[in-house]
């Protein structure tokens, strides 16, 4: 954010000088100023009683007179110097110290009414005087006037008062000091005695307004000549740190875009996330019912990040961070470990407690210090509470852009109120998130349980299957619901219809089996037959070789007894081989 | 650390102390300061005035004290002088101040209180 600004700025002091400034060091009044207030002219801050317009000019000084040389006097017309140490004492600056080193000066100027009277034509001679020996003492560069509009009180020849307060700014501009005027906020115009008349070079207006019981406090620069300035209204703070304005609204889209991965902690989940869970600097919102599990899962979330050594912060807006430790406990998450070693802060404060641009702010302020990896709010939902949903919104893109721009993982779980559609957001940042998980509960068979799916993750393959979630004492476990034609079934259901589909197909493999016998015994006879019919066959052939054989013998038989008939009767040798050759022979 | 600018003649101080040992009959001894800055032609004008109405008024127990803030303006934080001419009335309590040149003598004796605002 910072590092954008200031960029941007100088790339318009490189192509227009810019007007000469004084440094505020309030942190992003600069950003927003293009550098500060206009150096060697007045300013005017205007306000209504309480808006912090003596804060902010009393920080513009103590800053100059420390960081930047520059020492400064504070004329005040409504505290005494005492008063004012006292005030400021708890912000940490002590204008007795920087008194002695010649640093800062508080004049405190009395207009008591009742012991003056007027008479006849004078000036304020005096006062310039008075201004102009303080300014030459410590050699002064900033000067504040606090509230000077008093002296409309205390003195009743406003054409004396017009033109000397002309002619005064006109001094200081001379002096060439860059001096910070006050002024109440007055009806219908910017201060109630029109000094804006006189101080044209730049005007700075602080709000402060309550809605719905609510205070917030804004500051719009209403005019800058010769700057380019930021025309919105900013959302400013002051805490003990002092003075804060949040620059929030000028951030961009161009963010770096970070390639790594980061477990969700529960890896069946990083698997549903295209197998290597979300990318780093994106912003994951977990959404559903009440009770559906959407805490657990970001503790998880943090228990993975801290296990990688990562700073994670923890914004919880309904739980207190003991309570939040001993409920994560339940699940076998020791979140406390973390804490002790400083990896993970949780701030919990209820969303009522403030304002909106407070809570932005807040979150701001401590992102800066402890510099976090992960981000938590838990829930966001909670936070319409401290506005309207419009206003709520907008904080929440202001806050996701701010994070992105920071690399920060922003982890957002937020409620559905039953009543509503489920697959929307109350404060409508579906459309900003990047990661959307969606839990909810699914009631069936006198039960409720619990389901996660992925509604949608930027430039990831994700799973579009619903997943049963399991909050077990080893944490969080995701299983496959069973779908079947009955439908999505979780819990008990799952477990009943997975006992009956368990039987079914015993049954159906006893019948397989009886089956298998049964074609065994099939076989069995058959081939029993066959061996049967084998075994007639073998007898047939026996048969039909024995009468071959008994043919083939009788065949011999009758060849022997012709031949030996034949040779009894000394036949024919013709008949015979032997009885051919005798004949040959003989 | 109070400075007599020399605008014009002035009581001695001394003359102060008389006059207040003198007892309450003859009245208190007025402490009066005119800051001016510079010799302007108010600031001169603004002492004439203040001269004549003590001369008509407190003859003789009045101390008139000129501060030029030109020349010291350390002085001005100790009265909270913002306005040139004031005259401050340091004596007799409570304290007043009177802004501008005293030229309507009216005011001015009301402002120091030596006629009451009703009589007006």
């Amino acid at each position: 954010m910072k590092a954008g600004t200031i960029k941007a700025s100088g790339k318009k002091g490189a192509a227009y000088p810019s007007l000469p400034k004084a440094p505020t060091g309030i942190q992003g009044l600069d950003e927003i100023t293009g550098g500060g207030f206009p150096r060697g002219r007045p300013t005017l801050i205007c306000g209504s009683a309480g808006a912090g317009k003596t804060l902010l000019a009393m920080e513009f000084l103590v800053c100059g007179a420390i960081e930047y040389d520059e020492p400064g006097i504070f004329m005040a017309f409504e505290e005494t110097a005492s008063e004012l140490a006292q005030n400021v004492r708890s912000l940490g600056f002590d204008l007795e110290e920087l008194a002695r080193r010649k640093k800062l000066l508080v004049d405190y100027v009395r207009i008591e009414r009742s012991e003056i009277d007027e008479t006849g034509d004078y000036d304020l001679e005096g006062l310039f005087i008075r201004l102009g020996s303080a300014i030459d003492s410590i050699g002064a560069k900033r000067v504040v006037l606090d509230t000077i509009e008093n002296l409309f009180a205390g003195l009743q020849n406003q054409g004396i008062l017009r033109a000397e307060l002309r002619r005064l700014f006109r001094w200081l501009k001379d002096k060439g000091v860059s001096a910070v005027i006050t002024a109440e906020r007055g009806e219908g115009a910017l201060t109630r005695h029109g000094l804006e008349e006189y101080v044209s070079d730049c005007v700075i207006l602080l709000d402060h307004r309550v809605v719905d019981q609510v205070s917030t406090r804004r500051l719009r620069i209403v005019k800058y000549r010769g700057t380019a300035h930021g025309t919105n209204e900013y959302p400013f703070l002051i805490d003990e740190g002092g003075f804060s304005v949040l620059p929030v609204t000028s951030l961009g889209l161009q963010h770096v875009v970070s390639e790594e991965r980061i477990s969700s902690g529960i890896p069946r989940l990083d698997t549903m996330l295209g197998g290597a869970g979300f990318y780093r600097g994106t912003t994951i919102l977990v959404s559903g019912t009440a009770g559906t599990g959407k805490t657990s899962l970001a503790a998880h979330f943090v228990d993975a990040a801290c296990h990688r050594g990562e700073r994670c912060l923890y914004f919880s807006f309904e739980e207190s961070p003991g309570q939040l430790i001993r409920n994560m406990r339940s699940i076998g998450l020791n979140l406390e470990q973390w804490t002790k070693k400083n990896l993970l802060q949780f701030h919990s404060s209820r969303a009522t407690l403030y304002g909106l641009e407070m809570h932005l702010a807040i979150i701001h302020k401590i992102v800066h210090e402890f510099e976090p990896k992960v981000v938590v709010l838990d829930p966001v939902g909670s936070l319409i509470q401290a506005g309207n949903s419009r206003d709520a919104h907008t904080m929440l893109i202001r806050l996701i852009d701010f994070l992105k721009q920071q690399g920060i993982t922003a982890f957002l779980t937020n409620l559905t109120s039953g009543g509503k559609a489920l697959e929307r957001t109350d404060v409508e940042i579906s459309s900003i998130v990047d990661t959307w998980l969606f839990t909810r509960d699914i009631e069936l068979g006198g039960e409720r349980n619990r389901a996660l799916y992925v509604l949608k993750s930027r430039g990831m393959a994700h799973s579009n299957q619903l997943r049963e979630f399991l909050l077990t004492p080893n944490g969080v476990d995701l299983l496959d619901v069973y779908v079947g034609p009955e439908g999505v079934l979780t819990g008990s259901s799952r477990m009943s219809q997975e006992a009956r589909e368990k039987a079914e197909a015993l049954a159906r493999q006893q019948e397989t089996e009886l089956r298998e016998r049964e074609r065994q015994r099939k076989r069995e006879a058959l081939e029993a037959r066959i061996e049967a019919l084998r075994k007639e066959f073998e007898i047939e052939e026996e048969k039909a070789a024995r009468l071959e054989v008994l043919e083939v013998t009788r065949e011999k038989t009758i060849n022997e007894n012709r031949q030996a008939m034949a040779r009894s009767r000394r036949a024919d040798a013709g008949n015979g081989v032997k009885a051919s050759r005798k004949v040959s022979r003989g | 650390m109070k400075k007599q600018a020399k605008v014009k003649e002035q009581q001695p101080r001394s003359l102060a102390q008389i006059a207040k040992e003198e007892g309450p009959h003859s009245g208190e001894v007025w402490e009066l300061r005119l800051y001016i800055a510079g010799q302007t032609p108010r600031s001169v004008a603004a002492f004439a005035n203040l001269k004549k109405i003590c001369e008509e008024h407190l003859q003789g127990r009045y101390n008139i004290e000129v501060v030029d803030l030109v020349k010291h303006p350390q002085l001005a934080a100790g009265d909270q002088i913002l306005a040139i001419p004031t005259l401050v009335r340091k004596l007799p309590q409570p304290l007043r101040k009177i802004v501008g040149d005293l030229r309507d003598t009216e005011r001015a004796l009301v402002g120091l209180q030596l006629r009451p605002a009703s009589s007006e």
